[in-house]
């Protein structure tokens, strides 16, 4: 039988990656390094935030109890929250995006490769400055000064009158300096999208992932500004002595605040689900044999959610006394959005219903996140009804929803994206064995964690207490929570082993492990340093699932036996992997590819962005260091050399 | 093939003259007198605030659009640009839009005693 | 309308970009970011006319009444009228500046890029001699609502006109040396995207902060 399948690498020829060393990942501007750096940086910060959660839940599982302080779970309840939104969550998918967006386009890299390493220093190092906070703990009578005013920081509890240490300063400045570096990133992949795509791919051709990456980058670039002035304007009352929030000197508006920060934090929940519903909607099609439901309603709904997203911001305020006006205008907005958010429900179903199902622990996932995110939604669309929220406002209720979605939506998901892209990232197949224990204990975990808390509550449990009475009738729930948290950690444990194993001893993955159908799965796996050895031309929405698969030269889908090489199809025989002597060893250089050069300013600019902002927190510092602050201004300079330097740079011109 | 989706946008050479940038500097000034003049009589009660307020916005408005348009070259440029500016803009005009609302127009509504919700 | 061709030489636009769209990507980007603050500017726009009215004591941006006595404004209408001018025609500069490194004319270019940034420069001038008078008159940045929005969003947009007027001399130079030949003269245009866009804010805050009560 002749088998005119090709692949595009032998797995055991390892393809050329470019150079090694420690050097070579700190001034890389390759994508994809890019994107493996965010993936392990937010990964180790999602076990952080995890921790965090464990602690909170170690204290509230029994009544009165005294494992910490309330200050301190003040600060274990803020950062939990800040360490998952912007230090896992948000960088989870941007790894994501760096490593996927152009290889499903069929470019090369993003279109401006330093902008790219740059959003990731200032990534990291304002995730540093953030942590650091809770190194002031081993300063002699300080005790650490992590954030502790809530994710959301309302004022006048964060203002400096009520508010006096460095915790709050932590927060303003480090989540400047991130929310910069989200700015710059969401530019860049904008900017690739629109621009980069290989030639035939229109728009109605991308990958319904990449769609989604292009809403979510619209809503970063947006709302992110928003965030920046309400924290600019915090920032300069506790450090310059504005009086924007300082309600007792200058009559100012709590409210104020409260919108501003809304307005950005009702898209930044979009900005955390909407890559998570493109990531599903390539997962189910893949191991459903089938290709996705309504694309292009899927497309429409995905923007119409973003659009939308913007107008329901002062449902996190139905309880502040807006006015009936406003309220109904806000509860309609809130309860429209379910409509485009329900279409998407159905057309995953609607992809699954009969299709040849093949239950990965990839697939497990994103149909675990359907049902997740689903009952995350009903518990939303109850908080739309702005009189009913009255009672859940500020209470577990609100937990339960916003982990349902957070977690249930956006982390399922984003592990059924990691089984499913980890051996195009590394070659390697995750343990699927593993994977399910994973997945086992996560599902349930979860749920054991947070379905309690509905009904804790709707009896009227507050949110944000250290902890509670003995005869409430909260006991028993909280100890199941408890319990099913530690399931999770447990879960996650069981999936950090695997991650660190499958990479140097998985099974070796091949292109086109899944047979699946869009662009990344044509090149090797980990993919050479120039992605493509030629730019392909684009016919269709599937290019890999199009054609004769005996014929066409495509990756055949199907089932390729991992004994035998042969690719199966309906349990018939259709073609055997080949793995001709290629070129995939060759580098860039040798094929007459040229790529960008590496950089070190990046690196350096992103220093002085963090001195910039970072150093201003000695200004609430008293004694010897509070001079320190004009470190602020050498980080000015600083950043205003390595702007020069790196426009001037040679290799990078225009 | 390729060609379907490169669309390549040949430049139209629609390069105004400095004649044509000085006109619209002009208009700018003249624009900006009349935003002056519109603040005196509001200043000197020719008539009530909410007319000046009026007069300058649209005034300020016609001004914004100028620059935009010719200064900025969006009109001559691909629609793209256009698209890339205006949606944002929209943003940022709802968020002054939306405060302004929220802290004056529907707190003075309820101080007036309208009771919308119920008959 | 003229639009009378540059003359020959001028090849201001490269052949055929080869992008998904055919526009460069450093111009989309860059409308991109002007996109990205105008949410910034709205936000601060936003936050001043939120608290405009409601200071709770002086001093008072504009003339009035409070609490039954007469006040006077601190802002000067007629200094700002005329720092509105001169931001106004270094937007004209901006734009000659533009046609002339399109058209190769590389002096020209110089000064009009100078006096661009010149004029800029001046709009500062006025900006600082304003905000050292109202401190003298005991507004600082805490005194009261009307000073915490008014600084912070003038003094952003005087920061946008500083780095301006630094990108500006930098390409002032960068022109006289022969750096910016036609064929890049978008990093001429980008500037003048930038410039525009800070002069186009200042339409929108002038109205609004000094015209309007």
């Amino acid at each position: 039988m002749a088998s005119t399948a090709t692949v595009a690498t032998a797995p055991h020829v390892a393809a050329h990656h470019g150079p090694t060393g420690l050097w070579s990942w700190v001034t890389t501007v390759d994508h994809k390094r890019i994107g493996i750096m965010y993936g392990v940086v937010s990964f180790i910060w999602f076990l952080v935030g995890g921790l965090e959660a464990l602690v909170v839940r170690a204290q509230l599982a029994v009544p009165n109890n005294d494992l910490v302080s309330a200050e301190f779970y003040n600060q274990l309840f803020t950062t939990h929250a800040v360490t998952m939104v912007f230090l896992a969550l948000m960088p989870l998918t941007a790894a994501f995006f760096n490593f996927l967006v152009p290889l499903q386009i069929g470019a090369r890299d993003v279109a401006f490769p330093r902008l790219n390493a740059l959003s990731f220093w200032v990534f990291f190092f304002g995730s540093l400055y953030l942590n650091s906070s809770f190194l002031l703990a081993l300063v002699p009578g300080v005790g650490p000064q992590a954030p502790n005013g809530g994710w959301f920081a309302y004022p006048p509890v964060t203002t400096l009158a009520y508010n006096p240490g460095l915790n709050m300063d932590f927060y303003v400045l480090g989540l400047q300096i991130i929310g910069l570096s989200s700015i710059i990133a969401s530019l860049n992949f904008i900017i690739t999208i629109i621009n980069l795509r290989a030639p035939g791919m229109r728009l109605m051709r991308m990958p319904i992932f990449t769609w989604m990456v292009l809403v979510t980058n619209v809503l970063i670039v947006t709302a992110l500004a928003v965030f920046t002035i309400a924290s600019t304007q915090l920032m300069f009352d506790r450090l310059f002595g504005s009086v924007f929030y300082d309600a007792a000197r200058s009559g100012a508006d709590p409210l104020l605040w409260q919108h501003l920060f809304w307005m950005f934090g009702h898209p930044e929940v979009y900005i955390l689900i909407l890559p998570i519903m493109g990531m599903v909607s390539e997962v189910l099609p893949t191991f459903s044999r089938k290709p996705l439901f309504g694309y292009n309603v899927m497309v429409f709904s995905g923007i119409l959610i973003g659009w939308l997203g913007w107008g329901v911001w002062s449902h996190h305020m139905f309880a502040v006394g807006l006015g009936p006006i406003a309220d109904t205008f806000f509860a309609l907005g809130t309860m429209l959005i379910a409509i485009p958010t329900g279409i998407k429900i159905f057309n995953w179903l609607g992809t699954m219903w009969g299709g040849a199902i093949r239950f990965t622990t990839a697939m497990l996932f994103a149909v675990a996140f359907i049902g997740m995110f689903t009952i995350g939604g009903i518990s939303g669309v109850m908080h739309s009804v702005a009189p009913a929220d009255l009672q859940q406002t500020d209470t577990y209720f609100v937990v339960a929803h916003l982990h349902y979605v957070f977690f249930g939506g956006t982390v399922i998901g984003l592990w059924s994206g990691m089984y499913y892209w980890y051996p195009k990232v590394f070659g390697r197949l995750l343990d699927e064995k593993l994977g399910l224990v994973h997945f086992w204990m996560t599902l349930v975990g979860m749920n054991l964690t947070f379905f309690p808390m509905h009904f804790l509550g709707l009896y009227g449990m507050p949110r944000r207490i250290f902890t509670y009475a003995d005869n409430m009738g909260f006991n028993e729930m909280n100890m199941l929570a408890t319990i099913g948290s530690f399931m999770i950690g447990l879960g996650t444990l069981v999936f950090a082993f695997n991650l660190f194993t499958a990479w140097k001893r998985g099974k070796i993955a091949g292109p086109n492990p899944w047979g699946a159908a869009t662009l990344e799965w044509s090149i090797p796996s980990p993919p050479p340093e120039y992605n493509f050895r030629e730019l392909p031309v684009v016919r269709s929405r599937m290019p890999l699932w199009e054609g004769d698969p005996t014929k066409e030269g495509g990756i055949p889908h199907g089932r390729r036996d991992e004994d035998t090489d042969d690719v199966t199809l309906g349990g018939a025989k259709v073609a055997t992997m080949e793995y001709p002597d290629d070129e995939s060893k060759m580098s860039a250089h040798d094929l007459g590819i040229h790529l960008p050069p590496p950089s070190y300013w990046p690196i350096v600019l992103a220093l002085g962005i963090t001195m910039v902002f970072g150093m201003l927190i000695f200004r609430n510092v008293d004694g010897a260091l509070h001079n320190l602050w004009m470190g602020s201004i050498a980080g000015i300079l600083l950043t205003v050399y390595s702007i020069y330097r790196w426009a001037f740079e040679p290799g990078h011109g225009h | 093939m390729s060609s379907e989706t490169r669309e390549v946008i040949h430049d139209q050479h629609t390069h105004p003259s400095n004649k044509f940038y000085l006109y619209i500097g002009a208009l700018l000034i003249g624009l900006t007198v009349l935003e002056v003049f519109g603040y005196l009589g509001e200043v000197n009660d020719v008539y009530p605030a909410g007319t000046a307020a009026l007069i300058i916005g649209v005034l300020s408005a016609v001004k914004f659009i100028l620059v935009v348009m010719f200064y900025m070259h969006l009109k001559f440029d691909s629609k793209v640009f256009t698209g890339i500016f205006v949606f944002p803009a929209l943003l940022g005009t709802l968020v002054i839009v939306g405060l302004f609302m929220l802290f004056h127009v529907l707190p003075a509504l309820l101080n007036q005693g309208h009771d919308i919700c119920c008959p | 309308m003229d639009h009378s061709h540059a003359m020959a030489g001028h090849a201001a636009h490269p052949a055929h970009i080869d992008t998904s769209t055919g526009l460069d990507s450093r111009k989309m980007a860059f409308w991109g970011f002007i996109g990205s603050e105008c949410l910034l500017f709205g936000s601060l726009i936003g936050t001043y006319m939120a608290y405009k009215g409601k200071s709770i004591n002086g001093p008072y941006p504009h003339p009035g009444i409070v609490d039954g006595k007469e006040v006077e404004g601190i802002l000067n209408i007629p200094l700002t009228t005329a720092s509105t001018f001169i931001l106004l025609m270094s937007s004209v500069a901006m734009v000659l500046a533009l046609n002339y490194t399109q058209r190769g004319e590389r002096s020209r270019a110089f000064t009009w890029l100078l006096l661009t940034a010149f004029l800029g420069s001046i709009f500062l001038g006025c900006q600082v001699y304003e905000f050292t008078h109202f401190v003298h008159e005991g507004l600082g940045l805490g005194t009261n609502l009307f000073s915490s929005s008014f600084y912070l969003l003038t003094g952003f947009h005087g920061a946008h006109v500083t780095v301006g007027v630094i990108y500006l001399i930098t390409l002032a130079f960068l022109v006289r040396a022969g750096k910016i030949p036609p064929e890049k003269a978008l990093n001429v245009e980008i500037a003048g995207l930038y410039w525009h866009f800070v002069d186009v804010i200042w339409i929108v805050i002038f109205p609004l902060v000094y015209l309007i009560k």
